[in-house]
């Protein structure tokens, strides 16, 4: 958790998301600021359609806020193109979805890599990376498998994997162990538990308040707003026990 | 850079692999195009140039003109079994001609004699021409054994004539006729010589069906023996028929000419025979016009292929934008993971020049094999120009980015996290 740069990893600054519904606009987001520190792990919560998988969109830099900025690492998104908030995603993002979401065509190898084809010069040793992260998350044995001859434990493990190959600055999962029974549930909390006490930055949306317990920190939202916010202290060296 | 380009040609070929038989039906379409454009080409200029080639054969630089019996019938008394029917052209329109048209180098009359041609117990109805020695050098024919007819022959009235190869190869199967006494009619001939066939100067075996067999006599023997009222049996009555020339070769000197000559020779034989029986055959102008009909039909063919390419094209862009649709999900993802829309372009884009390459090499095979088999099975020329398939090829390509254009582009600019959702 030690800290060389000063920057926040990611702070929104009176960030508002608007939707369109007919005649009137519903507010995901309603004047949101927010900074999330560098190695912070957060759990953010709330009930169904608070604004989490917006908060967590405009995060990934898949969705831009209407209104206000949000700077990632530093960088204003504001005034990023497509293609530069594409390089920022590829470069300093990890996603984690609900449903995976691995490419079918593609092998486990193949798929961890994925990240890496799009940045403008990708490093050379990125077969390299993969292949110490499937070991990681322990698939060396199913490099060559395809995603349907995977669990969906295996299948999110792998999505892990993925999430990481790029060096994230920010590792984003959006309800990450809702489709897992509580066993695998349980594993796959316990490789976020790791990534936090190496020093990563997760936010993670969920419902369930035992993911919620094991989190660093939980921010609760309500109608597009934060409803609380809980500060944990050392839960980075209570996971590692 | 050639990484990428590499995994996306290889990530768009295993995402088709998915979907073989789609892949495949798809691919039709471009397949059968291109292969029609290959064959008709090939086909069509197999046709043109066997024309073309007969046409040239007749000598572009010559105005041909044949007697033709006239068409009014003058056997109007049915029971008279023997009438004379005079016609046609006269030593006097070849004076003419020869004396008085500028621009003619030479004039050359034949007379067709209605004889059968015997040896031993072979017999034989080929076309029997008295004619002059320059009859070969005006016509362009080739002599493969012996001589041509000579002056001398003409000024001794001799009895001497030169086979066609058709003609000797039927009377002598396996011997040479040189020297040898043929009978034409009533009288004998000493063969002297032998021309390769006409209408395919090659003796081949393929080509020999077509080609007519002749028999060349010196111009005097001929009007001599026969003189110009000659008996010609048809369907069981006897028919008188007098005419003194069959056919006039005008050669012109230039052929800037041909058209002002074959226009004197109209107009003249047109204030001379009423009757109406003669033709001119401007092989120039016969060529002129098979090469009209030939880039005509090329323009047909173009209209036909094109509609073809573009059925093949559309049936293309509306299996991408299927998959496209399909897909969404994974367009989101990898958006998500930081593609940019060009990457999703490249993606889609290359899977279209996949389908539509694929489909134009297979094309291209066909549309090589379809010529041949049309070849050994309908004794058809084909010619198969090296730009058909080359052409056809890069047409076909073509077609593959300009209708995965637009599905590629709507797949690039599908919102990531609306495509995330998809499904
Ligand atoms: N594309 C959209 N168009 C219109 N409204 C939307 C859209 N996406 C989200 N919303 C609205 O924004 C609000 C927040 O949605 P969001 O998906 O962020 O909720 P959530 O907290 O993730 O809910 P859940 O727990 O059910 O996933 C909701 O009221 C939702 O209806
Ligand atoms: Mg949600």
């Amino acid at each position: 958790m030690t800290d060389s740069n000063s920057k926040p990893v990611a702070e929104l600054v009176g960030v508002v998301r608007e939707y369109r519904m007919g005649t009137n606009l519903v507010r995901a987001l309603d004047d949101f600021s927010f900074t999330f520190g560098r190695g912070e792990y957060w759990a953010v919560m709330g009930s169904s359609g608070s604004g989490k998988s917006t908060l967590l969109n405009v995060l990934g830099c898949i969705d831009r806020p209407s209104q206000g900025d949000y700077l990632i690492d530093g960088i204003s998104t504001k005034s990023l193109d497509d293609d530069q908030l594409s390089e920022v995603r590829g470069r300093k993002l990890g996603f984690v979805f609900q449903s995976y979401n691995l490419i079918p065509q593609l092998n486990v190898l193949e798929n961890i890599m994925v990240p890496l084809f799009y940045q403008d010069d990708p490093p050379a040793d990125g077969e390299e990376r993969a292949r110490k992260l499937a070991e990681r998350v322990g698939l060396s044995q199913r490099l060559d498998h395809k995603p349907t001859e995977l669990s969906g434990g295996q299948q999110q493990r792998v999505a892990i994997a993925r999430a990481l190959v790029n060096h994230p600055a920010l590792i984003l999962a959006d309800e990450a162990t809702g489709n897992l029974d509580s066993a695998t549930a349980l594993e796959i909390l316990a490789l976020f538990d790791e990534l936090h006490a190496e020093g990563r930055t997760i936010v993670l949306v969920t419902h369930e308040p035992d993911v919620g317990e094991r989190a660093q920190h939980v921010l609760r939202l309500k109608d597009g707003k934060i409803e609380s916010v809980r500060r944990g202290q050392n839960s980075a060296a209570g996971a590692r026990a | 850079m050639k990484g990428t380009f590499g995994r996306t040609v290889k990530l768009g070929i295993s995402s088709l692999l998915l979907h073989k038989l789609r892949s495949l039906l798809t691919t039709l379409g471009v397949l059968f195009g291109t292969s029609s454009v290959i064959a008709m080409l090939a086909i069509g200029e197999g046709a043109s140039e066997e024309a073309q080639e007969q046409i040239r054969q007749l000598g572009s630089n010559n105005v041909i003109l044949r007697s033709v019996k006239p068409r009014e019938d003058f056997a109007t008394g049915a029971s008279q079994s023997v009438r004379v029917l005079s016609y046609g052209l006269t030593e006097d329109d070849l004076g003419r001609i020869s004396d008085t048209f500028p621009g003619v180098a030479r004039v050359v009359p034949v007379r067709e004699i209605y004889e059968e041609v015997r040896y031993s117990d072979r017999a034989l109805n080929p076309r029997v021409m008295a004619t002059l020695p320059v009859y070969r050098e005006v016509t362009g024919r080739v002599v493969s054994e012996g001589r041509f007819l000579t002056d001398q022959d003409e000024l001794g009235v001799s009895n001497v004539c030169v086979l066609s190869y058709d003609a000797a190869r039927k009377l002598f199967p396996v011997s040479s006729p040189i020297g040898e006494q043929v009978k034409i009619g009533a009288d004998y001939y000493t063969c002297v010589g032998v021309t390769l066939d006409h209408v395919r100067q090659q003796a081949d075996s393929a080509g020999a069906g077509k080609s007519t067999a002749e028999v060349f006599i010196p111009l005097e023997t001929g009007r001599k023996w026969y003189g110009s009222m000659q008996v010609k049996l048809r369907a069981g009555s006897r028919e008188m028929e007098e005419v003194e020339l069959h056919e006039i070769v005008v050669e012109v000197e230039d052929p800037i000419n041909v058209e002002m000559v074959a226009n004197a020779c109209r107009e003249m034989l047109s204030r001379n025979h009423k009757q109406g029986d003669y033709e001119i055959v401007v092989p120039l102008e016969l060529l002129m016009r098979a090469e009209e009909t030939k880039r005509i039909f090329n323009i047909v063919l173009g209209s036909i292929a094109s509609i073809s390419l573009l059925v093949g094209g559309i049936g293309i862009m509306n299996v991408m934008l299927a998959t496209v649709t399909e897909r969404t999900r994974e367009i989101g993802i990898r958006r998500a993971l930081g593609a940019k829309r060009r990457h999703i372009v490249a993606q889609f884009l290359v899977e279209c020049v996949v389908l539509s390459v694929g489909g134009g090499l297979l094309g291209v095979a066909l549309g090589l094999a379809t010529p041949l088999v049309v070849e050994h099975y309908a004794e058809m020329r084909t010619i198969i120009t090296p730009t058909a398939p080359l052409l056809a090829f890069l047409i076909s390509s073509g077609v593959g980015v300009l209708f995965g254009i637009y599905p590629a582009w709507r797949a690039a600019t599908m919102d990531p996290v609306e495509a995330l959702r998809h499904e």
